[in-house]
């Protein structure tokens, strides 16, 4: 036992799904205590919003102290966010085409192509080899640029409700800065937020752990039923045989999605929360467990201390728990941590059919798939809203499977090298 | 008449295990094999018998049936004189408390994940010992190793796959020391063993005999092991019995066909063995 | 002098353990088989013997290791070629070796005709079909096997012809050397005895030269070969022809594996059987001095102090124990 122990521990492979399945699971209940409240709040009026730091304006002009800072580079940095690369570019082709020398003009030094443009623009040119569209687009960026090289300072007003009276109450300077970190109201959105306006990272870290918590129910029914199943199968043999197996080949025979989707659309949109749902998915599975237990079963029962067990006149329970399951307990094992695995990802396909847990209630990454898919998150280019989930699930089930080759490694001969 | 099972003190002669008509068939219709077909037989208390035949001939078959470990599917077996009942849990434990076994493969034959003091107090307990102090529990473990020359403490608490192949099958002599039951059903239980540990299981296996007076039923595929240690010998072949007998009736003047078949083409060293013609070449040699 | 077809000198081979342990399953073994003879090699499971069959084929691999010494297979030194080489030269047509589970090796997709096309195309690819088959179906009539089984699959014959076939495919390149480990103790006795039949056939007809036969049926071993070797914890204990190690042996341990044997004649029952007790040394760490001296009746405490080396006595024959043999014969005299 100690031996075996060491061994897996020895295991690379398992100790790298092992120690990534741990971090996932302390992620999961680690964060909720530091950002409280539900997943599900939608805290975001619209769709999509895109990750980052997110500072309360109102708290930013209102109560957060100022500070004046010279920082040479921020005027250009305005101007840089107002005047993007693309649009110097159709500055140039124009002087080009108005005829100024390629050479004299560098797009990089801003100051120099503004007054370039300045000194030589004129609306009403058209030089040869432009599109009426080009020039009118070019004639776009000449209206923007109009004060783009003067600061003007920002004025807020604030109306008197009684009155109705406009009454200036700060100005702001180019130059004045907040501290971020005194602003009262900010909110930290890693992955943005969803299609509802949920905070996507939060909902991604409770989603895992009800998808996981689906997977181990899943996993351990299918796991369970398929023992017994195929122990009794195996060991008693003649007609319970017969019986178990005629099952087995039943569920066998009719595809085990199409049955888990059946039976999801029977019990009904109300019905399906996450525990339904993974005993739904537990009880669909069981048939490859049951088939390779009963093998295993099968060879066992022949050995020579089984047989000397019964002729000890141990019942079968007995004989079946300590005579048959400790040399079948390694395999079982490696069985449950596929079964979790196959659990989650069968939850992801239901759900994202649809059929998943009841929609609003509980995050699954299956669901979030649904969401971010139903509101088209991949055309919008919120990649926030899919590709994390996308990820979470790999993760999981080639954590979990590299547990099982790990195991595999140790239980199997064969594959020692 | 009720009989005591567990006595130690069978006389030689009376019947202590026989069988008519037995038949063992797998599968139905098409597909079915006749494994063991109408075997009679009679075995005496205090005897070693044996069962020879090659691999497919049934007699592994016919051990299970009379170890009651799978159904026979015609004929009837008698124990101590009366039919044979094993119909209900109570009662295939008493009957195994007179009827036990020894198989071929040690290592196959324990639990690799009990200790072996597990093994040992299974027979006391076995026997109605549960309620005894532990001090005696472990003096009667102590002295079944001791028949097999194995020291019990250099034993406790160790594993199986700590001893040696034959350590193991001589634990399993100890075990049957514990159970006494009156028949023993040795199955091959020298057939994965050094030649040279060998004698040492036969020994305490015929000691078995000697001291407690039990009946060994050797079943093998060896001739010569059968010649070596049986007073009768059963020759099977494709689940009928061909020809029994004293065992020097059967091996040096053999009757059935078969018998002499086999005999002829085992390997001998005084006798010469078919085509080498070993003394022909030893001739030159000298 | 008869022709050396097989010189082995000091040949020893391990293996390493997952754990890194060194096994020394093979110790300084040397011995010679002549033309037109076959050497026996007997002992105890864990002696050694089958790790010395796969040594002689010079071909290793993980976890068997080459160590040192030499075979020579009539005067070509074979340890000094790349495994390639070994393979493609020396394996079937030099040498061929017959597993125990030989006849499980057979592809049960696969007709018995395909086997032998691809064991005789590996080494001469211009052969045709037409021409193996005319080969294969001389070879199966000279060895009495029907030539029907060629166009059969594995799984249509019985265990013994299984094993007949397998043997008549790697011998079918006639190699110098066959190597057969328990090429016959899965089989019931007349099938064993047709193997060895078989065997011998083979020998007869010239299609092997030679022959290492192993096995722990030590009847058996007596009427298929020549000389036996006893082996114990990885060395050879003692040689001699097959008469003086059954019924003449020296070394205590052939001793008491002579006096293990039954058989079934007249006189048997009336023989007293000898156990050796205890256990063969772990080859992990091989005890110094005499390696049988913990289990030897006659053992005293000059038997551990150093290595002993293998006295040769002549006619091949040779022991590996500190006493000379009269001294030997005389304590088994009074035993």
């Amino acid at each position: 036992m100690k031996n075996i122990l060491r061994q897996i521990l020895h295991a690379r492979n398992f100790m790298i799904g092992f120690v990534t399945i741990v971090i996932i699971l302390f992620a999961v209940s680690i964060y909720p205590l530091f950002n409280q409240g539900s997943p599900l709040d939608m805290i975001g009026l619209g769709t999509f919003f895109k990750p980052g730091t997110y500072i309360s304006m109102y708290d930013a002009v209102e109560t957060a102290p100022t500070y004046t800072l010279r920082l040479d580079d921020a005027a250009a940095k305005r101007v840089e966010a107002k005047l993007p690369q693309a649009d110097r570019e159709s500055m140039k082709k124009w002087l080009v085409a108005y005829g100024i020398p390629d050479e004299a003009i560098n797009t990089d030094d801003l100051n120099d192509l503004l007054n370039l443009w300045n000194n030589t623009y004129d609306p009403d040119a058209r030089p040869s080899g432009l599109t009426s569209a080009f020039r009118k687009s070019v004639a776009r960026i000449d209206a923007a640029l109009t004060g783009l090289l003067e600061s003007l300072d920002v004025r807020v007003y604030t109306q008197e409700p009684s009155t109705g009276e406009m009454r200036e109450t700060a100005q702001i300077k180019d130059n004045q800065y907040i501290n971020v970190s005194e602003v009262i109201n900010t909110r930290k959105l890693w992955l943005g937020t969803d299609n509802f306006g949920r905070d996507a990272f939060k909902e991604l870290l409770a989603a895992t752990g009800v998808s996981l918590k689906i997977g181990l129910i899943a996993g351990v029914i299918a796991t369970a039923l398929g023992l017994l199943l195929g122990l009794v199968s195996g060991f008693v043999g003649g007609i319970v045989d017969d019986i178990i197996m005629f099952f087995a080949n039943l569920f066998t025979v009719i595809p085990g999605f199409v049955l888990l989707i059946l039976i999801s659309y029977s019990i009904g949109q109300e019905q399906r929360g996450a525990t339904v749902v993974a005993a739904v998915i537990g009880c669909t599975s069981w048939v490859w467990t049951t088939r390779s237990v009963r093998a295993q079963t099968l060879s066992l029962r022949n050995r020579d201390h089984v047989n000397l067990s019964r002729l000890s006149g141990h019942s079968l329970p007995r004989i079946l728990i300590t005579d048959i399951l400790p040399y079948i307990a390694s395999y079982v094992v490696m069985a449950l941590i596929l079964q979790i695995c196959s659990g989650i990802l069968a939850e992801a396909q239901l759900s994202m059919l649809g059929l998943g847990p009841k929609t609003t209630e509980t995050p699954t990454l299956g669901l979030m798939m649904f969401w971010g898919m139903t509101y088209a998150a991949h055309q919008n280019g919120a990649w926030w809203a899919y590709f994390p989930v996308i990820l979470m699930i790999a993760l999981v089930s080639f954590s979990l499977n590299l547990m099982n080759t790990g195991l595999d490694q140790v239980f199997n001969p064969q594959l020692r090298s | 008449m009720p009989e005591q099972v567990l006595t130690n003190s069978i006389t030689q002669g009376g019947l202590c295990l026989s069988g008519k008509g037995v038949t063992k068939i797998f599968g139905m219709g098409a597909r079915k094999t006749v494994a063991v077909d109408h075997v009679d037989f009679e075995f005496r208390k205090s005897e070693v018998i044996s069962i020879v035949g090659e691999s497919g001939s049934g007699k592994t078959t016919l051990v299970k049936m009379l170890l009651g470990l799978t159904s026979v599917t015609e004929g009837d077996i008698y124990f101590m004189g009366q039919k044979r009942d094993i119909s209900s849990r109570k009662k295939k434990h008493d009957y195994w408390r007179g009827i036990q076994a020894i198989f071929q493969d040690p290592f196959s034959s324990y639990n690799i994940f009990h200790k072996i003091d597990a093994v040992l107090l299974d027979c006391i307990n076995m026997r109605g010992g549960n309620g005894l102090p532990k001090k005696k529990k472990v003096d009667m473990m102590a002295e079944a190793c001791s028949f097999v020359n194995l020291k019990y403490e250099e034993l406790t608490n160790k594993y199986p796959f700590e001893l040696s192949g034959g350590q193991m099958q001589r634990l399993m002599i100890a075990r049957i020391f514990l159970l006494q039951p009156s028949i023993l059903l040795a199955d091959e239980p020298t057939s994965m063993i050094d030649a040279c540990s060998r004698a040492t299981i036969l020994d305490m296996l015929l000691n078995l005999r000697r001291d407690i007076g039990m009946t060994i039923i050797f079943v093998t595929h060896d001739i010569g092991l059968a010649y070596y240690v049986s007073d009768t010998v059963y020759i099977m072949e494709r689940g009928k019995i061909v020809e029994f007998g004293g065992a020097d009736d059967v091996i040096l003047r053999p009757k059935a066909d078969y018998t002499q078949r086999l005999i002829q083409d085992v390997p001998k060293i005084h006798e010469p063995w078919d085509f080498t013609n070993r003394k022909a070449r030893t001739a030159v040699f000298v | 002098m008869a022709k050396i077809m097989l010189d082995v000198k000091d040949l020893s081979t391990k293996y390493i353990t997952r754990f890194r342990e060194d096994v020394y399953a093979v110790d300084r073994v040397s011995f010679q088989v002549e033309e037109g003879k076959s050497l026996g090699i007997a002992g105890e499971s864990g002696c050694g013997k089958s790790t010395l069959a796969l040594s002689l084929m010079g071909y290793y691999f993980a976890p068997l290791h080459y160590m040192s010494g030499s075979i020579k297979i009539e005067g070509r030194e074979i340890t000094s070629m790349t495994p390639d080489d070994v393979r493609k030269n020396i394996l079937g047509t030099e040498i061929a070796y017959i597993p125990q589970a030989a006849m499980n090796a057979l592809n049960p997709t696969q007709k018995i005709i395909r086997f032998i096309e691809d064991v005789i195309q590996a080494h001469d690819p211009s052969k045709t079909r037409k021409d193996i088959r005319d080969m294969a179906r001389r070879r199966f009539e000279v060895l009495n096997l029907p030539a029907d089984v060629l166009d059969k699959h594995a799984v249509e014959l019985s265990g013994g012809m299984k094993q007949r076939t397998v043997i008549a495919i790697s011998t079918i390149l006639s190699p110098k050397v066959l190597i057969a480990d328990e090429p016959s103790s899965a089989l019931d006795v007349t099938s064993q005895k047709m193997v060895i039949k078989m065997i011998f056939d083979l020998m007869h007809d010239g299609f092997i030269r030679s022959m290492i036969f192993i096995t722990h049926e030590l009847p058996l071993l007596y009427n298929v070969t020549d000389d036996i070797a006893v082996m114990y914890a990885g060395q050879f204990v003692e040689t001699g022809s097959a008469e003086q190690t059954v019924f003449d042996p020296i070394h205590p341990y052939s001793r008491g594996l002579m006096h293990s044997i039954i058989v079934p004649e007249a006189g048997t029952r009336d023989q007293k059987l000898e156990a050796i007790p205890g256990t063969p040394p772990n080859l992990k760490n091989p005890p110094g001095g005499c390696r049988f001296a913990e289990r030897c009746k006659f053992a005293s405490p000059q038997c551990r102090a150093s290595d002993v080396a293998f006295t040769t006595i002549g006619g091949g024959r040779g022991y590996r124990c500190i006493y000379p043999e009269e001294r030997l014969k005389e304590v088994y005299a009074h035993a």
